[in-house]
């Protein structure tokens, strides 16, 4: 018997999902081990985290909400990494958005919601793609990795925010804590009643996730950058544009980072402060990762992750500390890499 | 004034010296042709695992060695997604760092704000640290600062002046090159990513055990970003890490001796990252690429025949 592997012709749907279930179900098992040694049972923890983010009316719309950055981010980052622009920066782009839009916040606090959140919103965008725009140009003008340059990014965002919510910005009745002062309520997003879903946002992330989905299955440009990214030079030869392919794209999704800033400080802070976002930035890659680059499937995807993040607060309560969610996600991302593997090749067993 | 400067410098090594060490290990693994966005991820596990046993053994030394032993296993797995399975390298590279960071927590919680029983000391060197501002610049540390000194000595003389140098260049450079004359890839570029892991595995023990000396969750704190700015700050260079690594130390120690003269510790803080971009703007070019020798298979993985 002879074993041998084996480059496969095409992917089917069915490998890929199987591949997708086999990764994550590893993940689980080697978390479960560690869960384990700290004598948590892992059916038990597992068990509390799906109860406490799907199991109440309460625990579910805390799951949208924790679901909603990184729908929003995770849509974005579909397209660019579909180019292969490994836009890394969506925390620093979701930043950038959050402090543009708090901008506009503090600055007019008495004008009506109708100018108010349509102003903060503009912004954001704007603000989140010009933070994508650098990377973009950068690598489109000068050939420098998109990954680097969109993480030094987000480090250059998260400083900004630092000394503006300890400087300049900090509000003056809140105890000395670095944050602004409260947005006005003509600022603040509408949330569903008692809840902190604040559905302007979703609402946003739904519909620019099915429209990337289409744009980049059916539309003329969308095929311009799956040419890219599968072959850039043959795409070059076929008359494409590298540089429009790589400047849409990063101005796309670091404008939808930048979206997801805004709903967080306009929907959930109510101000600007520090830590705003757990590191939605950096989840949302594996949610557009586990998605397969599918804009469609960040919607459940980011739903399971926006679970994963509500079960973190429960599982504390088994003594387990919240990085156990960080170690979770790491596993789950190794492993769909990984799982990539079998996708891209066939292992045959030969008598 | 000679004084502050003299405390401004030794101030500045210390806060250098895990930048540097983990800027050799970074250096020696992407000079394979591998790269690894998980020095963050690697060098908290390093802290967090060199602080736990120091505390536990009262061996600080052991502390050192099973970090650097450990983020060397985690290299091994960075190795093996990209070299064994051929998968993208930034993406597992990030899974690497969050993986890291979630050990770290999990491992840290019973050791915050725990006390060492006893720390690495300095040895100052008979004579040579009475030289004054030079004395204490270089020769009044501890060991783990010495020896991240004589390695830039022995990485440069190994990367550029030994036949395993050589191999390791070429297989950043051109593997197919390499492999057609009958050596592994597969087996240098392993080697190189674990030893790079071993090398960012100390550079977090040294965090814990010397700079702090304790543990708090996230206390790297994005040093492991910085890392992989100054890899490239210093193009891959051994001798330009030494020097990269001190201006971002003293960056970090001016960060807070600035503040009251109204400079933002914060934007400071920001600098050497719009740095790195600036000075990837200026390399990226092909010819300097050639003169600086940036590794021209960085980040592809190798398949023969491709």
């Amino acid at each position: 018997m002879k074993v041998s592997v084996e480059k496969s012709e095409a992917t089917s749907r069915l490998t890929t999902l199987i591949s997708s279930i086999l990764s994550v179900g590893l993940a689980l098992c080697v978390a479960a081990i560690i869960f384990l040694s700290y004598r948590v049972n892992p059916l038990e923890a597992y068990r509390r985290i799906l109860f406490s983010a799907f199991g109440s009316w309460h625990g579910f719309s805390e799951t949208i909400v924790k679901a909603i950055p990184l729908m929003v981010c995770a849509a974005g980052l579909t397209i660019a990494f579909r180019a292969k622009l490994w836009n890394i920066g969506a925390e620093g782009q979701l930043l950038i958005g959050a402090i543009s839009s708090s901008w506009v916040a503090l600055s007019f606090p008495n004008s009506p919601s109708i100018v108010l959140l349509p102003s903060m919103f503009g912004l954001s965008f704007f603000f989140g793609s010009l933070w994508g725009l650098v990377p973009g140009l950068l690598r489109a003008k000068f050939g420098t990795q998109v990954a680097i340059t969109s993480l030094m990014m987000n480090y250059i965002a998260a400083k900004i925010l630092e000394h503006l919510v300890y400087g300049p910005w900090k509000g003056p009745a809140e105890w000395g804590f670095p944050q602004t002062s409260k947005f006005s309520i003509s600022a603040q997003l509408p949330r569903l009643a008692s809840t902190r879903i604040h559905y302007p946002t979703l609402l946003f992330g739904i519909i620019f996730a099915v429209f990337l989905h289409i744009i980049i299955s059916k539309s003329r440009f969308g095929f311009e950058v799956r040419a890219t990214g599968e072959n850039p030079q043959a795409a070059r030869y076929a008359g494409i544009s590298y540089f429009k392919v790589a400047i849409i794209t990063m101005l796309v999704s670091g404008g939808l980072a930048g979206v997801a800033g805004f709903g967080e400080v306009a929907g959930i802070q109510l101000r600007l402060r520090m830590g705003i976002s757990p590191g939605y930035g950096y989840t949302a890659i594996i949610v557009a990762w586990l998605s397969r680059l599918n804009a469609l499937l960040v919607i459940p995807v980011s739903l399971l992750f926006g679970g994963i993040l509500v079960g973190g607060d429960a599982i504390q309560l088994m003594g387990l500390p919240f990085a156990a969610v960080d170690l979770f996600n790491g596993l789950i991302l190794l492993c769909v890499v990984s799982g990539e593997f079998l996708n891209q090749y066939r292992i045959k067993v030969k008598k | 004034m000679m004084n502050a400067l003299e405390t401004f410098l030794q101030a500045t090594v210390a806060a250098g010296t895990t930048y540097l060490l983990a800027t050799l290990g970074e250096i020696l693994t992407e000079r394979s042709g591998v790269q690894n966005l998980g020095v963050e991820g690697m060098m908290i596990v390093g802290a967090v695992v060199g602080f736990a046993i120091a505390h536990t053994s009262g061996n600080v030394w052991l502390g050192g060695f099973i970090a650097a032993f450990t983020s060397g296993i985690l290299g091994g797995v960075h190795a093996f997604v990209c070299v064994t399975l051929q998968q993208n390298q930034i993406v597992s590279g990030l899974a690497i760092t969050m993986l890291g960071i979630g050990i770290s927590g999990l491992l840290g919680k019973a050791y915050v704000g725990l006390p060492l029983s006893t720390k690495l000391l300095r040895y100052s060197v008979p004579f040579l640290s009475d030289i004054p501002v030079l004395g204490p610049f270089l020769f009044n540390h501890d060991p783990l600062t010495y020896l991240s000194m004589i390695l830039v000595a022995v990485l440069w003389y190994f990367l550029f002046r030994t036949r395993g140098g050589i191999i390791i260049r070429s297989v950043g450079e051109n593997p197919g090159a390499v492999d057609a004359l009958g050596i592994s890839v597969e087996r240098t570029r392993y080697v190189c990513t674990i030893l790079g892991g071993v090398l960012i595995g100390l550079a977090g023990a040294y965090l814990s055990l010397f700079y702090t000396p304790a543990w708090s969750e996230g206390m790297t704190g994005g040093k492991g970003w910085i890392v992989i700015s100054l890899t490239i700050f210093s193009m891959w260079s051994p001798n330009r890490a030494l020097f990269g690594a001190y201006l971002f130390g003293g960056v970090e120690v001016l960060q807070y001796r600035l503040q009251p003269l109204g400079i933002s510790p914060s934007l400071l803080a920001a600098l050497p990252y719009v740095a790195t971009i600036v000075a990837l703007m200026f390399g990226a070019s092909e010819r300097m690429r050639r003169r600086i020798g940036a590794p021209s298979a960085l980040g592809r993985p190798y398949k023969r025949g491709d």
